[in-house]
């Protein structure tokens, strides 16, 4: 018994690392669905700045927002090179404009530090934990704090 | 006490079909047919919900079935009769019993001051208490042991009756039970055989055993062998005296023993075919054909649809690369396109029916919503129903649940007078309210219609003005006032009674119905009453556009609300101060939208005389024009919800896609329409000279 | 050992055949007395239960059914009730029913009684 105890706090959980308003970021594998190269999308009325438009995936309307511009930095501008990563949030589904996707990092448990509680920004908010790397710290984001996950509740 | 979860789930749908089946009943009942043939389907709908929640040891609900029951049964009996007191009384068990099933479902305990007064009133209709049955159950007899070791030998005699062996008795396993009980020695009596075989009777018994057994404790459990047997063949038991037997047949193992050629069914066999007595054969009418039913996972259905809806696309797609391909108009591939479009909106169609249900259970769901309130606010409500069979996609119905109680509750709690007050107007004491559903040209249309004082516009527009929605000198027409009900602020907290709740508001009844795509008007004239129109797509998936280009942009337009398409000439347009244009159509003149300029888009610069101009009739509003770049074709899209994923947007009901793949939004005329801008309503007209411009 | 089970709960027919198949029986289940007396026709069975209350043919119907029928008729037929009192069983037995059972039931003893009435 003691030897799976030992196992779950060393477990292991998987992000995939980004680079948004010139910042590393990673989110947890299990919130995304998938990985996409730009595509043009179809503008929204009224929609805030960070609201890029909608897709078609695949016979679904989905919701692109800028990753960068939520969390309060300069808008991205798309090209072909950006990256649009898939997320599922409970029932909903939201499209995220980065600039690039660097891996898929595996840590365990008792690497991830929580960090400094102090949300005055939204990038604080939605920051729950950082992975300290060589070079820089890698921000986890926590998708549910970013994004509210009632329908009734705009992006 | 049974756990397995699916059969626990297996019986709270049967208690739903039960219970729907009870409710039916009950109104048949209380609308005056109480024969026989309806009153067993109650009683019978009850008597199942108690004997499956008996399994699953749900003792209060088991409690008040089985006075329900006992109830019916008198009344099938006519031991008593159907009269209004009685009819309202059950009409109200019906109500706890689904509360019960409910409670039990939801694994809480019963909402005692609700059931009590109930469970009494119907005791009230019993008469004394039966006298306690002995309860026959199969229980091993708890027995006062004496002397556990001491062992009795009984001898027990018996002589199956006829009846025993035309009751599926066997005398070889009545022997062999004894034998399990310990050492047994049997004997046969044959004596009562005739010599001459011809004489036998096959239906009679001849045949009598004589068994000795030993038991530890008493003759109790030689008793228990039979059971059944009481009248069917004389036994008897007596503690071992002495020997008695008649002609000893080897003792040992019943395998042995000969009982001669007849084993008892070769005797049933031979039996003839009168039957033993008449038993009571009830004769039904069979009023209802039981429809047959599939039981699907929903899943699988919504899967279905969203693959048909991809078939929708997939052949708009194919229709617009031939057109693009240009092919000779002689080409059969045309009518083969023709074909193609067919089957798949039958497809389609096929497809939606299946999930289609009518609208009756969640009428009767609000009928009884309905008689709480008016019981609640010691009101007399008639309420009506009209449309019941209308059917409704399955997700509506549940949607529309809330909304509609919360309406309900309002028009009884706050529209429909008090029977004084009723009277004083003229009107009859009871108040009516009326449920109506129907299909009307591609849509569902539910209405709550209800004869009370209407809606209280001075007093809407007082609590507008202090909740700063408006200011205080603005002027609105009525239907504008009504509309402020929607508002978000609007909640009505200054009116909370116990029935409204917490100041619940229709601004979340106008979210439920745009969630489902659908729109909400209300119409009140004071004094008469109120009423609210919900309309909701007919079908959720497929809807007929018309694909128009706003600003650059693909659109689309639900042909539903389009009246007519124009392109303008200088005369038809007028102007009211700088910017608002108005189309001047058959004697009227309707205010023109530019949607692009609505949809948060650049107002357009180019002539009106250049666009075009849809002429949109909606339900809240009166009519407007709505100027577009271009219209292209019309056609069948599929809609896809953008509220789950991204929310509601203004003047946006849905987005769909197109044959190229790409997505175009679809506009809501209504909430496009529908301004907050009041001088660009046409009243103003009447007030100012319009002027004739030429174009810009 | 093949058991022919009756009645019009869905309910009680699931558990009625968890109960006898874990038991080892064969079950074949009805919904109502008609359906009933179809399949008894069809089948071989070694004991038949049913309920009484059903539409379109009760338990009695079922039992007269039975008793009457050139085949199999003297199979031993248990019904099945929430009804505790003497009447009933009295209707029982001149219906030709060979016992009864009470609901709720125990599942051992039912199948008890099963066993000693099928001799297995």
């Amino acid at each position: 018994m003691s030897a799976t105890i030992e196992q779950s706090q060393n477990a292991k959980v998987e992000f995939v690392t980004l680079v948004a308003g010139g910042q590393s970021f990673c989110i947890e594998i299990t919130q995304i669905r998938e990985i996409r190269r730009w595509s043009p999308v179809t503008t929204l009325p009224h929609s805030p700045r960070h609201v890029l438009g909608v897709i078609n995936l695949r016979g679904a309307v989905i919701p692109i927002i800028d990753l960068a511009a939520k969390l309060g930095f300069d808008v991205i501008i798309p090209t072909e090179r950006h990256v649009i990563i898939i997320t599922a949030i409970e029932q909903r589904i939201v499209g995220l404009l980065v600039e690039s996707v660097s891996e898929i990092l595996g840590v365990g448990k008792d690497i991830i530090k929580e960090t400094p509680t102090s949300p005055e920004d939204i990038t604080s908010k939605a920051v729950t934990g950082i992975i300290p790397g060589d070079e820089d710290m890698t921000k986890i984001i926590n998708l549910k704090a970013l994004m509210p996950t009632e329908s009734s509740v705009a992006l | 006490m049974i756990t397995d979860r699916a059969i626990l789930d297996a019986f709270f749908e049967e208690c739903d079909d039960l219970l729907a089946a009870l409710a039916d009943g009950l109104s048949n009942m209380r609308a005056g047919q109480t024969d026989n043939e309806t009153v067993n389907a109650v009683f019978r709908a009850v008597h199942s919900i108690k004997g499956a929640a008996g399994a699953f040891s749900m003792d209060e609900l088991v409690e008040f079935a089985h006075s329900f029951e006992t109830v019916l049964d008198d009344l099938r009996a006519a031991k008593l009769s159907a009269d209004e007191t009685l009819l309202r009384v059950l009409q109200r068990a019906g109500d706890v019993l689904s509360d019960l099933v409910d409670d039990a479902r939801e694994d809480r305990p019963a909402d005692r001051a609700r059931v009590d007064p109930v469970l009494s009133e119907l005791q009230g209709f019993l008469a004394a208490e039966p006298a306690a049955e002995d309860e026959f159950v199969f229980e091993a007899l708890s027995l006062d042991l004496g002397n556990p070791d001491a062992s009795t030998e009984f001898l027990v005699t018996f002589k199956p009756l006829d009846a025993f062996y035309a009751t599926g008795n066997d005398p070889l396993l009545i022997l062999r039970a004894l034998g399990e009980l310990g050492s047994i020695t049997v004997t046969c009596d044959t004596g009562a055989l005739p010599n001459n075989s011809d004489a036998l009777e096959v239906e009679h018994g001849y045949l009598s055993w004589s068994v000795q057994v030993s038991d530890q404790l008493n003759d109790l459990r030689i008793r228990e062998v039979f059971e059944f047997l009481d009248d069917l063949c004389a036994f008897q038991i007596d503690a071992f005296s002495s020997d008695d037997h008649q002609v000893p047949i080897e003792t040992g193992a019943l395998n042995d023993i000969a009982l001669a050629d007849f084993s008892a069914n070769e005797t049933a066999d031979l039996l003839s075919k009168n039957p033993l007595s008449a038993p009571l054969q009830k004769q039904e009418r069979t009023t209802k054909i039981n429809a047959t039913t599939l039981r699907v996972d929903p899943e699988r259905v919504d899967r279905l649809i969203n693959a048909v809806g991809e078939l929708i696309i997939n052949q708009s797609v194919i229709s617009q690369r031939i057109q693009e391909a240009a092919l000779p108009s002689s080409s059969d591939l045309f009518s083969h396109l023709d074909d193609y479009k067919l089957l798949a909106r039958e497809i389609q169609e096929g497809v939606m029916a299946i999930r289609a249900q009518p609208v009756k259970p969640l009428f009767q769901r609000m009928l009884r919503i309905a008689r709480e309130a008016a019981d609640a606010t010691g009101k007399a409500v008639e309420v009506i129903t009209e449309g019941e069979a209308t059917e409704v996609d399955k997700i509506v119905v549940e949607r529309l649940a809330d909304p509609l109680t919360h309406m309900i509750r309002n028009a009884i709690d706050h529209g429909i007078e008090g029977p004084q007050d009723r009277e004083k107007a003229g009107k009859p004491k009871a108040g009516m309210l009326k449920l109506r559903a129907r299909q009307s040209s591609g849509s569902i249309v539910i209405q709550i219609i209800d004869d009370g004082a209407g809606l209280n516009r001075p007093k809407i527009r007082e609590l507008a003005v202090e909740k700063g929605l408006i200011q205080p000198d603005t002027v609105l027409q009525d239907a504008e006032i009504d509309h402020l009900l929607f508002a978000p602020e609007f909640s009505t907290a200054s009116e909370v009674t116990n029935l409204s709740g917490r100041g619940v508001g229709m601004d979340v009844v106008k979210t439920a119905i745009t969630e489902l795509g659908g729109k909400i008007a209300i119409s009140s004239v004071t004094g008469e009453g109120t009423t609210f129109s919900i309309t909701l797509p007919l079908t959720l998936a497929v809807m007929d556009g018309m694909v128009i280009n706003v600003d650059g942009q693909t659109m689309v337009v639900p042909i539903a609300s389009i009246l007519e398409t124009i392109r303008p000439k200088i005369k038809d347009l007028a102007k009211i101060g700088l910017n608002n244009d108005l189309l001047h159509i058959r004697g009227e003149y309707v205010p023109i939208v530019d949607l692009a300029d609505r949809l948060g888009g650049k107002k357009q610069s180019r002539a009106l005389t250049d666009r075009v101009l849809l002429l949109i009739q909606t339900e809240s509003v009166a009519q407007c024009a709505l100027a577009v770049d271009e219209i292209f074709d019309q056609r069948q899209v599929v809609v896809k919800s953008i509220i789950g994923n991204y929310g509601a947007i203004p003047g946006i009901s849905g987005a769909t896609i197109l044959g190229d793949g790409k997505i175009a939004l679809i506009v809501d005329p209504d909430s496009i329409s529908a301004t907050t801008q009041p001088d660009v309503l046409l009243r103003r007209v009447t007030n100012e000279e319009p002027t004739y411009v030429s174009h810009n | 050992m093949h058991i022919l089970a009756i009645d019009d709960s869905r309910t009680i027919r699931s558990l009625l055949k968890m109960a006898l198949e874990k038991a080892g029986f064969t079950v074949t289940t009805a919904v109502d007395g008609v359906e009933g007396v179809d399949k008894f026709k069809q089948m071989q069975a070694d004991l038949v239960i049913t309920d009484v209350n059903m539409p379109n043919k009760d338990g009695f119907g079922v039992i007269a059914d039975i008793r009457n029928s050139t085949e199999n008729r003297a199979v031993p037929v248990l019904v099945l009730t929430t009804e505790n009192g003497t009447a009933l069983k009295e209707r029982a037995r001149l219906a030709g029913a060979t016992g009864w059972i009470v609901k709720p039931f125990d599942d051992v003893a039912l199948v008890a009684v099963i066993k000693r009435l099928t001799g297995s």
